[in-house]
């Protein structure tokens, strides 16, 4: 039961982040049509630029500074960039995408060195809230709740109370639609490209010191936020923010079940042994496949339902 | 007679490429530069697997980003068995190995493919990615076949050549990796004439156009899925013969990214752009890591260049100076390439000078390596050499804008010209 | 001979909650030049769609030589022997006009998904598309990649891969659609060329071309059939009167 409180609450936590990264990215893949490689690597960017500015004036500066600084780039991104690309098709876009995030990872690699930076939790948060069942709860855990909440809250305000976001609305499922009733679509593009990329920057700052800040960051974290999107389905938030919040909750859990296929036949009395065929597969255990599990969905999901959870149309 | 007269290029790149070694050749000492013909082995390796590639990407418009995993088991097929010839279980010549990577390739490219080419596109683009990262995890997972972390080692000198040839020596692997290159790239090359090649380049055009002509685009997608395994498996087979050792390394995105940057920096168009741009990969790859840390940010900035301003990639662009060419008027063109050097090489050397500054200032000091130009250490916490980079790359960028717009317009008269002569003609 | 070519029986199709096609009931003969005409938005290239496979129909049937074409996708009906062309203009533009040909044919010479033959020794093949594009008065642009043709070569070469194939049902959706005049004569007697012996159904808004070309014409107002007959009649028919003037009028 401890352990199940307790993998909750970080389910819920992680969930929360890999949502304030994905709904950046499915605005910008439902809208544009563009797989953006190089959100994961803004995602990066956040908690590097999180760190250095923290050196000098600490970390609520950061806290906004930084994901300005991402948007920044991203928007650089966007009109420099990818708006010259857009002609010659998805795929270039993708491409372009691909190679910005190839140059990012190279640039910070150069810029802050191969290993880890020691990018820390600030010290004000640094304390268990409460203990559950003897495990401690740290206070910036809640926080980051906290903010992915408020993130949550100003998107859903912006895309259903404000002009822009009714017009991003009605894009994200009729993307050529936008056009045709007159709105400035490339600004239109500039913005969600630069707030998504922002949003990006904002979960690093936040993720950052509560993983690892490190060159390979961003090429972990990209295909699993692939697979939210996916998993969400395009064009809509509300199937992004549940598939967040499950791939959350499934990785958390994944690591805690130490149990494979074997254990499970033996309940049928099947006993698996080193010559039983696949024997390797069967006793595999949960925590070892719970970092391929993402992949496998989203190998399946756009398999057999390219449409994902809750999208409008197929990926 | 008219077969030898059709196919010279062929003759002669393979002339040259047997040549070639000569060149590194220790006469002092009576051999060959290992390191010159290791990497011209895996050039010819990477060229394979890159044209294989190209296969889905230039001619079906297919981009994997999995394609390496085709590559790696290809080549751990091959090194289990090379193994089993070994053991004395089976039999099978040297030369014949590739082919059983090849099949491997095949195999796999019939699964895979059968997941992957139900969809395209986008959709395609992230299935191959994941089952890249599904088959590079399970590579360190499963020690059986993959042999973990350690990887999978042979032992090539197996004794049971054809040609009585026991591969001790990087130059029999070298010619054995440049028949089987010759082999798999004319192979590939004609399968782009075969009904199935354009019935590819119809579907990646129109693909419910050859639907209506009575064409499955998918089945089309998922044969050339299949066949493009067949070859990327031949690469992974000569990989396997070439280090003697196959690593998860074969099937990781890395690989794979390699053969999208080598092919799209060579261009996708022409059959033989892949093969360039693996040159240039390759080279950027062995060549400058020597001597920086920096060849991947070097070929990705390469890259994004190619994306942007010239997608049909290095030999799109020399064809580009076709029509001038056959106008007999390329000569014109040398002054303005010339022009047009200088600043050319000044933003060149200002960005190389400022990504090297930054990287020894942290890499290179985490290591403990001095940046050093022509034997001189160059401080790189003095403002000296920074400023010198940025006056370079800003005066270069100024310069070659102002040669840019000259060319254009010599260009673009030399293009008018030489239409109007064809026409005429 | 009995089995019509085409036949729909009560064929209807909704895209949400609007029904497009009301239930239409058409059989057409084999060796019949078919029109069907009809105001914009009437649901004309949507029953080309359905026949052809592109959607699938919500209701009804539809039988093509007799066969019901159900669940079938498109290459399956096409492979019935039956072929269509595009109001939009579909070729595949970085192909040669040659080449274009040429992937129309694959298909019915049984070349399959071959990877093993070459087709630069198939003379027979070769020849055939050489003569179809001299039919097509495409024959000088042979070597021009498709995407550079004019719009009015496109058209043509359009047609000409609907029926490279040899299909004996051939629908044709708008072929003379943004053609000049002379244009348009040269195209009209290029689809008397091929369609003879064939059974030819044709979406047109040119009623010359219309009056010119078929042997009956369907009128389709608003997801129905409201009059099937020979093109004296219908010029008579006092329904079709109503529904044309009465959308000019609109």
């Amino acid at each position: 039961m401890e352990v199940f409180v307790v993998s909750l609450l970080n389910g819920l936590v992680y969930g929360m982040l890999l949502f304030m990264l994905a709904s950046g990215l499915t605005l910008i893949l439902s809208m544009m049509g563009v797989l953006n490689f190089a959100h994961a690597s803004a995602y990066m960017l956040g908690a590097y630029f999180a760190y250095t500015i923290s050196l000098y004036v600490g970390f609520w500066p950061a806290l906004i500074v930084a994901p300005v600084l991402c948007g920044l780039v991203g928007a650089a991104i966007e009109m420099w960039g990818l708006r010259r690309v857009h002609r010659h098709g998805h795929i270039a876009e993708l491409l372009f995408t691909f190679g910005v995030a190839l140059i990012i990872e190279k640039a910070v690699q150069m810029t802050w060195g191969l290993l880890p930076v020691p990018y820390r939790v600030p010290e004000l948060l640094d304390f268990p809230l409460f203990r559950i069942y003897g495990t401690q709860f740290p206070a910036y855990r809640a926080f980051m709740l906290l903010i992915s909440a408020l993130m949550f809250g100003a998107i859903w305000l912006g895309l259903t109370r404000t002009r822009v976001g009714l017009v991003i609305q009605a894009a994200l499922t009729h993307p050529d639609m936008a056009s045709a009733l007159g709105h400035n679509v490339p600004r239109i593009f500039t913005l969600v490209f630069a707030a998504g990329t922002a949003l990006a920057g904002l979960a690093g700052v936040i993720g950052g010191n509560y993983q690892v800040t490190e060159p390979a960051m961003a090429f972990t974290m990209g295909p699993i936020v692939f697979v939210v999107v996916v998993f969400g389905g395009l064009g809509s938030l509300t199937g992004c923010f549940i598939a967040s919040i499950l791939m959350g909750l499934i990785q958390t859990f994944a690591v805690v079940f130490d149990v494979s296929l074997a254990d499970l036949l033996a309940k049928f009395g099947i006993t698996v042994t080193a010559s039983t065929p696949f024997a390797e597969i069967l006793t595999v255990t949960l925590p070892r496949i719970g970092a391929l599990l993402p992949f496998l969905m989203m190998v399946l999901i756009l398999v057999f339902r390219p449409r994902g959870l809750m999208g409008t149309r197929d990926t | 007679m008219s077969l030898l007269r059709r196919n010279w290029l062929w003759l002669l790149a393979l002339v040259v490429l047997l040549a070639f070694p000569f060149l590194f050749y220790d006469w002092a000492k009576g051999r060959h530069s290992g390191f010159a013909l290791t990497l011209m082995s895996e050039i010819g390796v990477m060229a394979i697997f890159a044209l294989s590639f190209n296969m889905l990407m230039g001619q079906a418009g297919l981009l994997s980003f999995g394609h390496a995993v085709l590559f790696g088991l290809g080549a751990y097929c091959a090194a289990h068995v090379v193994n089993l010839v070994k053991a004395g279980t089976i039999w099978l010549p040297t030369e014949l190995v590739p082919l059983a990577g090849g099949l491997g390739g095949l195999f796999f490219g019939f699964v895979l493919g059968w997941l992957a080419t139900k969809q395209r596109a986008t959709a395609f683009a992230m299935i191959t990615m994941g089952l890249g990262e599904l088959v590079s995890a399970a590579a360190l997972m499963f020690m059986g076949f993959f042999g973990g972390e350690g990887g999978i080692t042979i032992d090539r000198v197996m004794d049971t050549s054809l040609l009585g040839v026991r591969y001790t020596s990087p130059w029999q692997v070298y010619c054995l990796v440049l028949a089987w290159a010759f082999i798999a790239a004319a192979l590939m090359r004609l399968q782009t004439q075969t009904p199935l090649g354009r019935m590819a380049n119809a579907a990646r055009d129109n693909f419910e156009r050859a639907q209506f002509v009575g064409y499955d685009p998918r089945r089309i997608r998922w044969i050339q899925f299949t066949l493009a395994g067949f070859f990327a498996g031949i690469g992974g087979g000569l990989y396997v013969l070439i280090y003697e050792i196959v690593t998860f390394d074969t099937v990781s995105a890395a690989k794979s990214a390699n053969a999208l940057l080598a092919v799209y920096i060579g261009g996708t168009g022409a059959f033989f752009g892949p093969i360039l741009g693996t040159i240039v990969v390759v080279l950027l790859q062995s060549g400058v890591s020597l001597l920086s840390n920096a060849w991947l940010l070097y070929v990705g900035v390469l890259f994004i260049v190619m994306v942007m301003y010239a997608p049909i990639g290095l030999v799109g662009l020399i064809g580009l100076h076709a029509p001038i060419w056959r106008a007999g008027r390329l000569r014109e063109l040398l002054l303005p390439y010339l022009r047009a050097l200088p600043p050319a090489l000044m933003v060149l050397l200002g960005f190389v000078l400022l990504v090297e500054l930054t990287s020894f200032t942290t890499i290179g000091a985490a290591q403990g390596k001095h940046f050093a130009i022509a034997g001189r250490t160059i401080d790189t916490t003095s403002p000296l050499p920074w400023g010198i980079a940025l006056v370079a790359l800003g005066l270069g960028a100024l310069w070659l804008r102002r040669e840019a717009r000259a060319f254009r317009l010599r260009w673009d008269a030399l293009m008018e010209d030489a239409k109007r002569q064809a026409g005429a003609s | 001979m009995s089995a019509p070519a085409i036949e729909l029986r009560d064929v209807r199709k909704s895209f949400g909650p609007t029904e497009i096609i009301r239930g239409v009931n058409l059989a057409i003969p084999r060796g019949e030049r078919h029109a069907v005409i009809g105001p914009n938005g009437a649901g004309k290239t949507t029953l080309f769609n359905l026949i052809s496979g592109r959607f699938p129909i919500s209701s009804g049937t539809i039988t093509v030589n007799g066969k019901s074409t159900a669940g079938l996708p498109p290459q399956e009906i096409n492979r019935l022997g039956l072929s269509r062309s595009f109001q939009i203009t579909s070729i595949f533009p970085r192909m040669t006009v040659f080449e274009n040909i040429r992937c129309g044919l694959l298909w019915s010479r049984g070349y399959r998904y071959s990877f093993w033959h070459l087709l630069g020794g198939q003379k027979a093949l070769n020849a055939e598309v050489d003569r179809l594009l001299d039919r097509l008065k495409l024959g000088d642009r042979r070597n021009v990649q498709a995407g550079l043709l004019s719009y009015a070569e496109q058209r043509a070469l359009e047609i000409g891969i609907t029926i490279a194939g040899g299909a004996d049902i051939i629908l044709l959706d708008e072929p003379t659609a943004g053609m000049s005049h002379s244009e348009t004569d040269a195209a009209v007697e290029l689809i008397r060329g091929v369609s003879e012996g064939k059974t030819l159904l044709m979406v047109e808004h040119d009623m010359s071309v219309v009056f010119g070309l078929a042997d009956r014409i369907s009128v389709l107002v608003y997801g129905e059939v409201i009059a099937s007959d020979t093109p004296a009649a219908i010029r008579g028919n006092a329904a079709v009167q109503e529904a044309y003037l009465g959308t000019i009028a609109a």
